[in-house]
C-alpha cells in the first residue's frame, strides 16, 4: 500500500448541534419513541425529586445530626484526635501525589472533593459551621501538601515508612490505648463514617496477608496445603457475610478461652476479615496464574529456593497486577460494612437508624438514606474510577 | 564412570533438612499438625464454654415445637408446628426469592444491556447513571431505602392505589387477582401440552431432515403458531372458560381473597432484582462488546439478517464469555437474599436467628444455616458449569 506525500488525514466530522441530535437522538422510530419516553421519565423524576428536596425535605434532620453520622458517640472533647489523624493521612495523600502519580492523584483529588461536599452540605447548617470548616482547612491541606511535594518529591522510601507509620498512628489516636494522657475511647463509642472506614481499612489490611498465604496454599505443590487452602476458600466464598457476622458475634466468644473477652466491633472485624481473606486469595490466585512459567525456572536456574522464589520473584510481580483487583474488592467490602448493622453496630447505616428512631426525626426515611447513599457513592465512585484508571496505567489484560 | 559414582554417592549423602522428599512430607505434616491443633484448641474452648452454658450440639430441638408464625409461608404453616418445619418454610422462600430473583434479574439485564448498547445518546447515558447509583451504593441501603421510604409510605388499605385489572397497592403489599382452575381446565390443559408436544416433535424432525440436506419447511415457528392457536380455540371450545380469576376484595380490615405479594417479599424481590440486574447488564455488555467486530461484518456479508446475525452469531460467542460471570452473579444474589431480614422477609437466615434465639442452641442452627447455603451455592454453580461446559467452543 502506497501513502501519497501529499495525502490528507481522515477529515474530522463536525457534527451541527441538529445533526447530532439527529444521529444519536432520533436515528429511528424506535430511537425517537425511546428519546421522547426518557426525556418524559426525566422530567417527571427531576420535577418530583427537585421539588421534594428543595420544598418538602427535612434536611435538618441530616444537618442536625452531622456529628453522629460522622464519628457516632465519640466524644466530643476527643474528636481532635480524629480531626489530627484526618490531617496527617490528608498531608501524606497530598506529598504522595506527585511521587506515586496518576491513581493516587485521582484517589486524593477524590478525597478533597469528598470533604468539599460534605463541608459545604454542613456549612448549610446554623449550628456546626466548624465542622464545615475544618473540613475545608483539611481539603485546602492536601492541595498545600500536594503543591509543596511538587517542589520537593519526598524520597519513595520515606513516603512508605510514613504511611507504614499511619498504621500505629490510627490506632493510638484512635483508641488512646498506648498513650498515658490520652482517655481511652472504647470501641462501643465508635459510630458512623468513622466506623464504617475502620470496618472497610482494617478489614482489607488484615485480610490481605491471609489471602495472599490461602492463595500461594491453593497453588502448592502440596496436597495437604492444597486441599486445606481451598476448602477453606470455598466454604467462606459459599455463604453470605450475614451468617459469617452472624457466627462471628455468637460464636467468635465460645471458640475464645473464657478470660478473652472481645467487644462487638472486634467481633464484626474478626468476622469481615475471615471473610475478606477468601475474596482477597481468589484474586491472588489469578494474579499468580499470570506470571509465565518461564520466571519460575528462572528463579530456580540462579538457584533460589521455593520460598526465595515467591518473595523475590513471583508476589511482587503478581501482587501489582492484582492492584485493580483489590481496590474493587475494597470497594465492595466498603458497601457490605453496612450488613454489620444487622448485628446491632452503629456505622454509617446504623447510625442513621438510630437517628430515625428519635422522636424529632420520626419518618424522615428518605432523607437519611438518600444522604448515607449519597455519601457512599462519592467515596466508592470516586474509587472505582481511580482502579480503572489504575488498571489501564497497570496495563492489566492488555499485556 | 568415577564422576557418576561420586555423585550417586553424594545423592545418598543429601541431609534430610535438604531432602525435596523430605521437606514435601515434612510441611504438609506441619501444615496439617498446626491447622489440627488450631481447630482442637477452638473445639475444646467451644465444649467448655457450651457446657458452662447449658447449651448443646444436637438438633434433637428440630422435632420440638416452634410456637412463633412465619408471615410469609409458600406451605401450611402454623407455630404448633415443629422447627424442622419452620427451617424448611425459610429453606423454601429462599429458593423462591432466589430463582424468582434469578429469572426477572436477567431479563432486567439483559434489556439493560440493549439499552446500554443502544445507539440513542439518551438512553445510553440514562441507563449507565442508573448502572452506576446501583453498584456504588451498599444493597442494604437500597432495601431500606425500598422498604421503609416507599413501600411504606404506601397510602394505608382503606385508600389502596387502584391499578388496572383489579391490582391493588398498598402499604401492605400488593394484591392480584388469582386464578382458580376450573372443571374443564384439566383437559384443557392436556389439549395445550400434546399441541405443544407436536410443535417441538415436528421442530426436531425439521431439523434433523435440514442437517441431513433434505429441504425442509422451518417447522419450528409454523409449529408454535398452531400450539398457540389452539390453546386459544380450546379456551373457547369447552364451553365455560377453564381459568376465571378471582379479584381480591375489600373487606372491613384487608383485601379477601386473590394472590397477595406482601410488602416484605416485594421489598427484598425489586431490591435484590434492580441490584443485581444492574450487574448482569454489565457482564451482558462486555460479552457482547467482546465478539469481534468482524464476526458481525461477516454474518452481514453472508447476507444474514440483523436478528439472524445476534441469534446465531453473536449471542453463541458472547454466551462463552457471559456465563462464568453471570454464575457468580446468581451466587451472589442467593447470597444476598439473606439481607431479606432486613425488610422482615421470613427466609432461611431469618428463620435461623429466630429460631437461634427461641432455642438457645446457637451453633447447630449456624451449622445448619450456613450449611444449607454453602449446599445451594455449591449447586448453583454445578448446573451453571455444566451448562457452561455445553456451549463452550469444542477445541482439538
Amino acid at each position: 500500500m502506497t501513502v501519497e506525500p501529499g495525502s490528507l488525514p481522515p477529515p474530522t466530522i463536525t457534527l451541527t448541534p441538529a445533526e447530532w441530535a439527529r444521529r444519536n437522538l432520533f436515528s429511528s422510530v424506535i430511537s425517537s419513541a425511546a428519546t421522547g419516553l426518557v426525556i418524559g421519565l426525566l422530567a417527571w423524576a427531576v420535577i418530583t425529586v427537585g421539588g421534594w428536596a428543595v420544598r418538602e425535605a427535612r434536611w435538618d434532620v441530616v444537618l442536625n445530626n452531622q456529628r453522629l453520622f460522622l464519628i457516632g458517640q465519640y466524644p466530643g472533647n476527643e474528636a481532635w484526635r480524629l480531626w489530627l489523624n484526618l490531617a496527617v493521612l490528608s498531608a501524606l495523600a497530598g506529598l504522595s501525589v506527585p511521587v506515586y502519580g496518576g491513581t493516587i492523584r485521582t484517589l486524593t483529588v477524590s478525597l478533597s472533593a469528598l470533604q468539599l461536599i460534605l463541608a459545604v452540605l454542613l456549612a448549610l447548617s446554623p449550628l456546626r459551621g466548624l465542622i464545615a470548616l475544618g473540613l475545608l482547612a483539611n481539603a485546602a491541606g492536601i492541595w498545600g501538601a500536594y503543591a509543596l511535594g511538587g517542589l520537593r518529591p519526598m524520597p519513595r522510601r520515606w513516603l512508605t515508612i510514613a504511611w507504614l507509620l499511619t498504621i500505629p498512628l490510627t490506632f493510638v489516636l484512635v483508641t488512646g490505648i498506648g498513650v498515658g494522657q490520652l482517655p481511652d475511647v472504647r470501641s462501643n463509642a465508635w459510630g458512623g463514617l468513622l466506623l464504617t472506614m475502620l470496618l472497610a481499612v482494617v478489614g482489607i489490611v488484615l485480610s490481605f496477608p491471609l489471602g495472599v498465604l490461602l492463595a500461594l496454599g491453593r497453588r502448592s505443590s502440596l496436597p495437604a496445603v492444597r486441599l486445606l487452602s481451598t476448602v477453606y476458600i470455598e466454604l467462606i466464598r459459599g455463604v453470605p457475610l450475614v451468617t459469617i457476622l452472624f457466627m462471628a458475634d455468637i460464636m467468635l466468644p465460645l471458640l475464645l478461652p473464657g478470660e478473652v473477652r472481645i467487644d462487638r466491633v472486634l467481633r464484626a472485624m474478626g468476622g469481615i476479615t475471615l471473610f475478606s481473606a477468601a475474596y482477597v486469595a481468589e484474586n491472588v490466585r489469578g494474579g499468580l496464574q499470570a506470571i509465565p512459567l518461564g520466571q519460575y525456572e528462572a528463579a530456580q536456574a540462579i538457584g533460589l529456593n521455593p520460598v526465595q522464589t515467591n518473595i523475590f520473584v513471583v508476589l511482587p510481580q503478581a501482587l501489582r497486577s492484582v492492584i485493580p483487583a483489590n481496590v474493587g474488592l475494597f470497594i465492595s467490602l466498603l458497601k457490605d460494612t453496612t450488613l454489620v448493622t444487622i448485628v446491632g453496630l452503629l456505622e454509617l447505616l446504623g447510625i442513621g437508624r438510630a437517628i430515625l428512631a428519635q422522636p424529632q426525626s420520626l419518618g424522615a426515611h428518605l432523607e437519611v438514606y438518600v444522604f448515607i447513599a449519597a455519601l457512599f457513592f462519592v467515596l466508592c465512585y470516586a474509587m472505582s474510577q481511580a482502579s480503572y484508571r489504575l488498571e489501564r496505567a497497570l496495563g492489566v489484560g492488555t499485556r | 564412570m568415577t564422576a557418576g559414582a561420586t555423585v550417586g554417592r553424594r545423592q545418598a549423602r543429601v541431609p534430610p533438612w535438604r531432602d525435596v522428599r523430605v521437606l514435601r512430607v515434612g510441611g504438609q505434616v506441619l501444615a496439617v499438625a498446626a491447622v489440627a491443633a488450631a481447630l482442637a484448641w477452638l473445639g475444646g474452648n467451644l465444649t467448655s464454654a457450651m457446657s458452662e452454658r447449658g447449651l448443646g450440639f444436637g438438633f434433637g430441638f428440630l422435632d420440638a415445637r416452634a410456637g412463633f408464625a412465619i408471615p410469609d409461608s409458600p406451605v401450611p404453616y402454623e407455630p404448633n408446628d415443629t422447627y424442622l418445619q419452620a427451617y424448611l418454610v425459610g429453606l423454601l422462600n429462599t429458593l423462591f426469592v432466589g430463582i424468582l430473583g434469578i429469572v426477572l434479574a436477567t431479563v432486567l439485564g439483559v434489556l439493560v444491556a440493549i439499552a446500554r448498547l443502544s445507539g440513542n445518546w439518551l438512553l445510553n447515558r440514562t441507563t449507565g447513571a442508573y448502572i452506576e447509583v446501583m453498584r456504588n451504593t451498599p444493597l442494604l441501603v437500597q432495601l431500606f431505602f425500598l422498604y421503609f421510604a416507599v413501600l411504606l409510605q404506601l397510602p394505608p388499605v382503606r385508600q389502596s392505589i387502584q391499578l388496572p385489572g383489579s391490582v391493588y397497592l398498598n402499604q401492605r403489599g400488593l394484591f392480584l387477582p388469582a386464578p382458580e382452575p376450573s372443571g374443564s381446565f384439566a383437559p384443557w390443559l392436556g389439549l395445550v401440552a400434546a399441541a405443544l408436544a407436536v410443535a417441538v416433535a415436528g421442530r426436531f424432525w425439521s431439523a434433523r431432515r435440514a442437517e441431513a440436506g433434505h429441504a425442509s419447511p422451518r417447522f419450528g415457528r409454523i409449529g408454535l403458531a398452531v400450539a398457540v392457536a389452539v390453546a386459544l380455540l380450546g379456551w373457547f371450545v369447552f364451553g365455560s372458560a377453564p381459568l376465571t380469576f378471582e379479584a381480591p376484595e375489600l373487606r372491613r380490615f384487608n383485601f379477601v381473597g386473590g394472590m397477595t405479594m406482601s410488602t416484605s417479599f416485594t421489598a427484598i424481590l425489586v431490591g435484590l432484582v434492580i441490584y443485581t440486574a444492574a450487574f448482569i447488564g454489565e457482564v451482558v455488555r462486555g460479552g457482547i462488546q467482546a465478539v469481534r467486530r468482524g464476526q458481525v461484518e461477516a454474518a452481514q456479508a453472508l447476507g444474514l439478517s440483523e436478528g439472524d446475525t445476534l441469534r446465531l452469531v453473536v449471542f453463541p460467542q458472547a454466551m462463552r464469555i457471559i456465563v462464568p460471570p453471570l454464575t457468580s452473579q446468581y451466587l451472589n444474589l442467593v447470597k444476598n437474599s439473606s439481607l431479606a431480614i432486613a425488610v422482615g422477609y421470613p427466609d432461611l437466615f431469618k428463620v435461623g436467628v429466630t429460631m437461634s434465639n427461641q432455642t438457645g442452641q446457637p451453633v447447630p442452627v449456624v451449622v445448619l444455616v450456613m450449611g444449607t447455603y454453602l449446599a445451594i451455592s455449591l449447586l448453583t454453580s454445578l448446573l451453571m458449569n455444566a451448562y457452561n461446559r455445553r456451549i463452550q467452543v469444542l477445541e482439538r
